[in-house]
Parts: C-alpha cells; sequence; structure tokens
C-alpha cells in the first residue's frame, strides 16, 4: 500500500527539487543570459541577470568569425559513430559478462574500469604518434575509434549492469526453440534491453559530445569538432565572456534539446532495474 | 541486406568519405595557421581575405585559448607532426625551438619587408645565435596604468619612473573600501605566465634573481624574501579581496569597472582601459613606467611578444613566408590604421610605427616604446644569470618548474602558508627540477 503523502510534504519536495534543479541549471542559464550582453554588462559588478538591453551581437560576430555548420557535422559525426560503433562492440561483449561469466569476468570489468584512470594526458605523444604514422591526424575516422575505445569501459560496464537484470531463463527459452546467438542477441535480448541501450547511447553521445582532451589535440582544421570551437572564444588576454558565451550556447544547444526531449528515456533507463 | 549491414555499410562509407575529404583538402594550396585569440590576432584574421587575394594562397585559421594552443603546437612540433604551416609562438618558445632546429630562419626575407625595423629587444628576444625566428606580429612590455583622479584627490603626482615605495604609499592612499576601490591590483594568479611572470619582474627589480650564474637556485636569497614580503603586505593593504586568483583578465575587468587605483600590467592593456565602449574610467588613465625598489636600476616590466613562426618540416614554407611579411609589414599596420584607427594597429613590433606622427597621438604609444626599451632580456638582472628572458628564463624546464614556484607563492598570496614558506618550498622544486636537468 502507497504511503500516503500529505500535501504540505509534497509542496516542500517540489519545491526543494526546484531549488536543486535550478541550481544545477543556473550555470547554463547565465551562459545562456550573458550570450545575450554586451562585454561591458557580461562584466558588470554586481551582475545583471535580466535588466539589460538584449543583443544578439554576439552570435552575428561568431556565425561571422567562424563556420559553425563545420563544427557542428564534425561533432555529430564524432559522437554519433563513436557511439554507435562502442554499442555494436559492447553488446556482445557486455552479454559474455552477464550470461556466461567466466572465473576472471570480474576482474576483466575492472581491468576495464581501470583505463579511465588513467590521465590521458600520459597517452599523448604515443598516440599521436601513432596517428602521424597512420597518416590520421586531423581525421574523423581516427577520432571516431579514439573516442569509442575511451567511452567502450563505460559502455560495457553500463550494458552489463542492464543485462544483469535480464533472466537468463528468457535466453535459455530461445536458445532452447533453436535461436542462434546472434539471434539470441538482437531478437531476444536486445528488445528487453531497450532502455538501458538507449540510456547508454545518449549518456555515451553526451560523453562523446563533450570530450575535449583527444578533440583538441588532433585535430586542427577538418576533423575539429565544437570543443574546438568553443576553445577559440576563449582568451587569457582581453575580455571576451560575452562572445564566448554565444559560442557555449551554440556548441551546448543541440545536445541540450537532445537531451529535454530524451529526459524520460534517460531517466527511464538510468532507474532500469532498481526496484525489481 | 538486413539492418545491421546497413549499419555498418553506412559507418564504413561516412568514414571513407570523411578520410577522403581530408585528403582532398590538404591537396589545396592552403596555409594552416595556429593562433591565439587576442584581439589583434582576431583582427589580423579579418583581413585575411585580401592577403589571398594579393597572392591566391588560401589560409585556414586554428584559433585556440593560449595554454591549449601551447600544448597543441608543442605536441605537434615535438613529434614532427606537420599539422601547420604557421605557429603563433612567444618569446619564450622563439630561442629554445630554433636551438632545437624546430623552426624555419627568418634570414631571407624581402628587402622591402625591411626587417631592420623591427625594435631591436624584439629582435633579440626572437632570435637565436643571431638569426631570427620569429617575426613579431605585436609586442608588449608592462606598466603602470593608473587613476588620474584618483592620485589627484590623494594629492599625489606620479613621478616619471616611480619607486615601489611610491607605488605602496600612493595605494593606500587610494584605497577606499567603503567605495570598493582598491589602490592597487596585481597578478596572483598561479601559472608562470600569469602571476609567476609578475613575480619575476618584481624581483628583478628589487635586485633579486631565481639563479646564479651556476644555475643554483637563489629563492633563499634576502632579496626574494624582501620581494615577496614586500608584495604581500602592499596587497594586503590596497589589494583586491582574492587577489591570489587574479590574472590578467580579472584585473582587466576590476580596472575597466573603477575598482582599481593603480595596475601594473601588460602594456596592450592600455588600448582596452582607453576605449571608452569598454571602460568606465576611460578619459582618467595616466601611465608610468613600472617601477623599480630604491637604488635599483633595472624596472618591474617585462618583455613578450607574439610572433609568427614556420615550423621545419612544413611543405609549404614559401607560401607561410608570404604570410609573415605580410601580416607583419609596415604596409599592413596602415591597412589598419586606415580601416580601423591608429589605436587598434598591432604595437611594440616595429621602430617605425613609433616614428610615426600619427601613431604620436596615441595617448599610450611614448610610454609603451620607453617600457620596451626599458627591459633588457639579455641583461635581465642586477647580477648576473645564465639564461635569456625577462620574466622567464628561456629554458624548457622553465614552464613546468616556475608554475610549480607559482603555485607556492599563490598559497602564501591566500594566506595557506607564509613567505618563508612558499620560498623554501620554491627553492626546494627548483633545486629539484634543475638537477634532473642536469643543470
Amino acid at each position: 500500500m502507497a504511503r500516503a503523502v500529505s500535501s504540505r510534504r509534497k509542496a516542500i519536495n517540489t519545491a526543494v527539487a526546484w531549488a536543486i534543479g535550478l541550481l544545477i541549471f543556473f550555470p547554463i542559464l547565465w551562459t545562456i543570459l550573458t550570450s545575450f550582453k554586451t562585454e561591458a554588462q557580461a562584466i558588470a559588478d554586481p551582475p545583471i541577470f535580466l535588466g539589460f538591453d538584449w543583443t544578439l551581437e554576439n552570435y552575428r560576430i561568431v556565425q561571422e568569425r567562424s563556420n559553425y555548420m563545420r563544427f557542428l557535422w564534425n561533432s555529430v559525426i564524432i559522437a554519433g559513430f563513436s557511439t554507435i560503433l562502442g554499442v555494436i562492440i559492447a553488446v556482445p561483449a557486455a552479454w559474455s559478462m552477464a550470461f556466461v561469466p567466466s572465473r576472471r569476468t570480474k576482474d576483466i570489468l575492472l581491468w576495464m574500469l581501470s583505463t579511465k584512470m588513467l590521465p590521458a594526458v600520459g597517452v599523448l605523444y604515443p598516440i599521436y604518434l601513432i596517428c602521424i604514422e597512420l597518416g590520421v591526424l586531423d581525421n574523423r575516422v581516427a577520432l571516431v575509434v579514439i573516442i569509442m575505445l575511451i567511452n567502450l569501459p563505460i559502455i560495457v560496464w553500463m550494458l552489463y549492469t542492464y543485462f544483469r537484470e535480464i533472466p537468463g531463463e528468457i535466453l535459455e527459452a530461445a536458445r532452447m526453440d533453436g535461436a542462434s546467438l546472434r539471434n539470441e542477441i538482437l531478437y531476444v535480448l536486445t528488445p528487453m534491453a531497450v532502455p538501458g541501450i538507449a540510456s547508454t547511447v545518449l549518456l555515451n553521445f553526451i560523453l562523446a559530445w563533450n570530450e575535449a582532451f583527444w578533440t583538441l589535440n588532433l585535430t586542427a582544421v577538418n576533423a575539429a569538432p565544437l570543443t574546438a570551437f568553443i576553445a577559440s572564444y576563449s582568451s587569457p588576454e582581453g575580455l571576451f565572456f560575452a562572445k564566448l558565451s554565444a559560442a557555449s550556447t551554440m556548441a551546448i544547444a543541440p545536445i541540450l534539446i537532445l537531451g529535454w526531449f530524451s529526459q524520460k528515456q534517460l531517466v527511464r533507463g538510468l532507474t532500469f532495474g532498481a526496484v525489481k | 541486406m538486413t539492418t545491421t549491414q546497413r549499419l555498418l555499410g553506412t559507418v564504413a562509407g561516412i568514414g571513407l568519405a570523411s578520410g577522403m575529404a581530408a585528403t582532398a583538402m590538404a591537396q589545396d594550396t592552403t596555409i594552416t595557421i595556429a593562433t591565439v585569440n587576442n584581439g589583434d590576432m582576431v583582427r589580423m584574421q579579418g583581413y585575411t581575405d585580401q592577403f589571398t587575394e594579393e597572392t591566391g594562397i588560401g589560409v585556414e585559421w586554428v584559433t585556440l585559448e593560449e595554454n591549449v594552443l601551447r600544448q597543441r603546437v608543442t605536441t605537434d612540433i615535438t613529434t614532427g607532426g606537420g599539422q601547420f604551416d604557421i605557429m603563433t609562438i612567444g618569446m619564450y618558445e622563439a630561442p629554445i625551438w630554433a636551438a632545437n632546429d624546430w623552426l624555419v630562419p627568418l634570414d631571407d626575407l624581402s628587402d622591402d619587408y625591411n626587417a631592420e625595423d623591427i625594435l631591436p629587444a624584439m629582435r633579440a628576444g626572437l632570435s637565436y645565435d643571431g638569426t631570427l625566428y620569429a617575426a613579431p606580429f605585436y609586442g608588449e612590455s608592462s606598466m603602470i596604468m593608473y587613476r588620474t583622479d584618483l592620485m589627484e584627490e590623494a594629492g599625489l603626482e606620479m613621478p616619471e619612473e616611480p619607486t615601489w615605495q611610491f607605488i605602496r604609499e600612493a595605494a593606500a592612499a587610494m584605497t577606499d573600501r567603503d567605495a570598493d576601490i582598491n589602490g592597487i591590483c596585481l597578478r596572483g594568479k598561479a601559472g608562470w605566465g600569469e602571476g609567476g611572470a609578475f613575480i619575476m619582474t618584481m624581483a628583478n627589480s628589487f635586485g633579486a634573481r631565481p639563479v646564479n650564474e651556476d644555475w643554483e637556485p637563489q629563492l633563499d636569497s634576502e632579496a626574494w624574501n624582501e620581494t615577496l614580503t614586500f608584495f604581500t603586505e602592499m596587497m594586503a593593504e590596497s589589494g583586491p579581496a582574492g587577489y591570489a586568483t587574479n590574472g590578467f583578465n580579472e584585473n582587466l575587468s576590476l580596472f575597466q569597472q573603477g575598482k582599481c587605483g593603480m595596475w601594473i600590467d601588460a602594456t596592450v592593456a592600455a588600448s582596452f582601459v582607453t576605449n571608452p565602449e569598454e571602460s568606465e574610467v576611460a578619459d582618467s588613465v595616466g601611465f608610468a613606467l613600472a617601477p623599480s625598489a630604491e637604488g635599483v636600476d633595472k624596472k618591474a616590466n617585462w618583455l613578450w611578444a607574439w610572433a609568427l613562426a614556420i615550423p621545419a618540416g612544413t611543405e609549404q614554407a614559401d607560401a607561410a613566408k608570404q604570410f609573415i611579411e605580410w601580416s607583419t609589414s609596415t604596409d599592413y599596420i596602415e591597412l589598419v590604421a586606415e580601416n580601423e584607427g591608429w589605436a587598434n594597429v598591432p604595437p611594440g613590433a616595429r621602430t617605425s610605427l613609433y616614428e610615426n606622427e600619427n601613431y604620436a597621438d596615441v595617448p599610450f604609444a611614448d610610454l609603451t616604446l620607453a617600457s620596451i626599451d626599458a627591459a633588457d632580456p639579455t641583461n635581465p638582472t642586477v647580477d648576473p644569470v645564465p639564461y635569456t628572458g625577462v620574466q622567464f628564463a628561456a629554458i624548457p624546464e622553465w614552464a613546468g618548474m616556475w608554475g610549480q614556484v607559482s603555485q607556492e607563492f599563490s598559497a602564501a598570496y591566500a594566506g595557506q602558508q607564509s613567505v618563508e614558506e612558499a620560498l623554501e618550498q620554491g627553492q626546494a622544486i627548483m633545486t629539484d627540477a634543475l638537477e634532473a636537468a642536469g643543470y
């Protein structure tokens, strides 16, 4: 039986939830507001919240100076394909770990995760030299592969967690009905794990979209994504906060919209199996 | 064809297309330039079309934040990545990279370019073994920018060559905590190019030196203790709250909003603080040479240039050289002056600019030149040192080592440790780093 919650308590909970939500969202909101200010208003002290002359000048300047669509397209390609490729590799890997574990499965999982503990700069030179040797510096394919490899441990871990919640008996039944391994994964396991796979895809797309170390260090002109677009507006010798905010808003807008529309899917996937 | 096969096919197709597109672009006569997002550099990007029209050479820009740029171009040049045909580098990198044969010497620039016109201090800082390796796009030193109205209210007059003692007294007199006015704003932010650069120049003007002729660290000297003690006491009396995390941009913001009586920083800031569109105090800013301690003839001003260099190994060295000649020429300066006024031309690179009577009307022109002339990268300290550079020593280890030392200093500014402890830590860091590097 559900516990009765008083309307006063409900109101308090709602207010607290909104307060936390706004607190988390505030830096993004402030960036968006700053993008509509002049440079002088952007640094005003005390800060101006809404009472300023709204201007689109910063967006005009950013559009004029940078080829936004090229950066955006590169971000879409790199984030999209690294996620898809990662999931294609991670689904069978997570399946084997969840349903046919060996003595070393847990060790392997931990080892995979431990690769995330290595500071990226520690392998910058080896990766850079490999890219030179293969002729793939400033190349989207190289970045797709590298970003996929960076995020692969997280994809495998997330899918492994979701798969563990699925009763193995269902897969056994499919096998007894004559399903091949491929069909078992594609037509039995995957449809049941769709919420988990969807949230994994979304989360990894966001991670790949925001990845800044490799995308800045391995690109120049052809493969530079939106992280490079933002970096081009940061200046240590000059106050260009309004322009930087406009560039940042343009860079985060697509992923913000995607996250907004897919939030139900994301929450459902992240809480999948939390309550049996 | 199944969905999976279609998906894989698409992945492979787009991947192949991406690779082919990259190859196709590389075949064009286009040079790629890595640069910083500073005002003058951004302005230059706006005029690039004219260069392309004149020469038929296309230009691709990779603009990055200074620290990212430094890491990016260093990785590329040390591995021979060949991603850039021109790199924007500073006075720190130029002699080190030239010594490693990583840069193309600029010893065959055309007669029209008139390389002799480059300011001697800039030329010296961007050369190695007497050969120029990077052409200065703009140069800077540091100087005092002060509020003439507040100075007058305090009943003081800024001397032409002020001492630190005068600056401290003037700062105290100008400070009005109730009105949110700090007598002096200085860099305290950790980083060899931020607070680390400033404190080096201040130490020079107190007669201190980071190392002796044998590369032995000298942070345990009396002069260093005096420098850091003076700095922390003055900032506690008259500096803004939280100055330990203030760098160029933070102080620029404070000064432009009328919250600083004095600010000692880059000469390029003069055009920002006197611009009425950006600065609330534009019409009441005066300039003076950086100070020195009583009886010391070295001033607390640095020397820096953002310069264009060609990495060795580029296949487009000729096109790159053409661009460098165009963008650092007197013709380019006149182009900017014609379109945006003389106050917006790249300063500090050419002697002829300071002989131009049109530029003489710019209020900070004379002081900028005097500040640049006052800095001597080959003889930066009172006692001799074995390196070149004013606010840095041009050795590869400096950035990492002095970055760590400046973190210790910033911790002292923030009150997390004493001046003595910071200097002791700094001495240990330098001893380890210099010994490990074999100095």
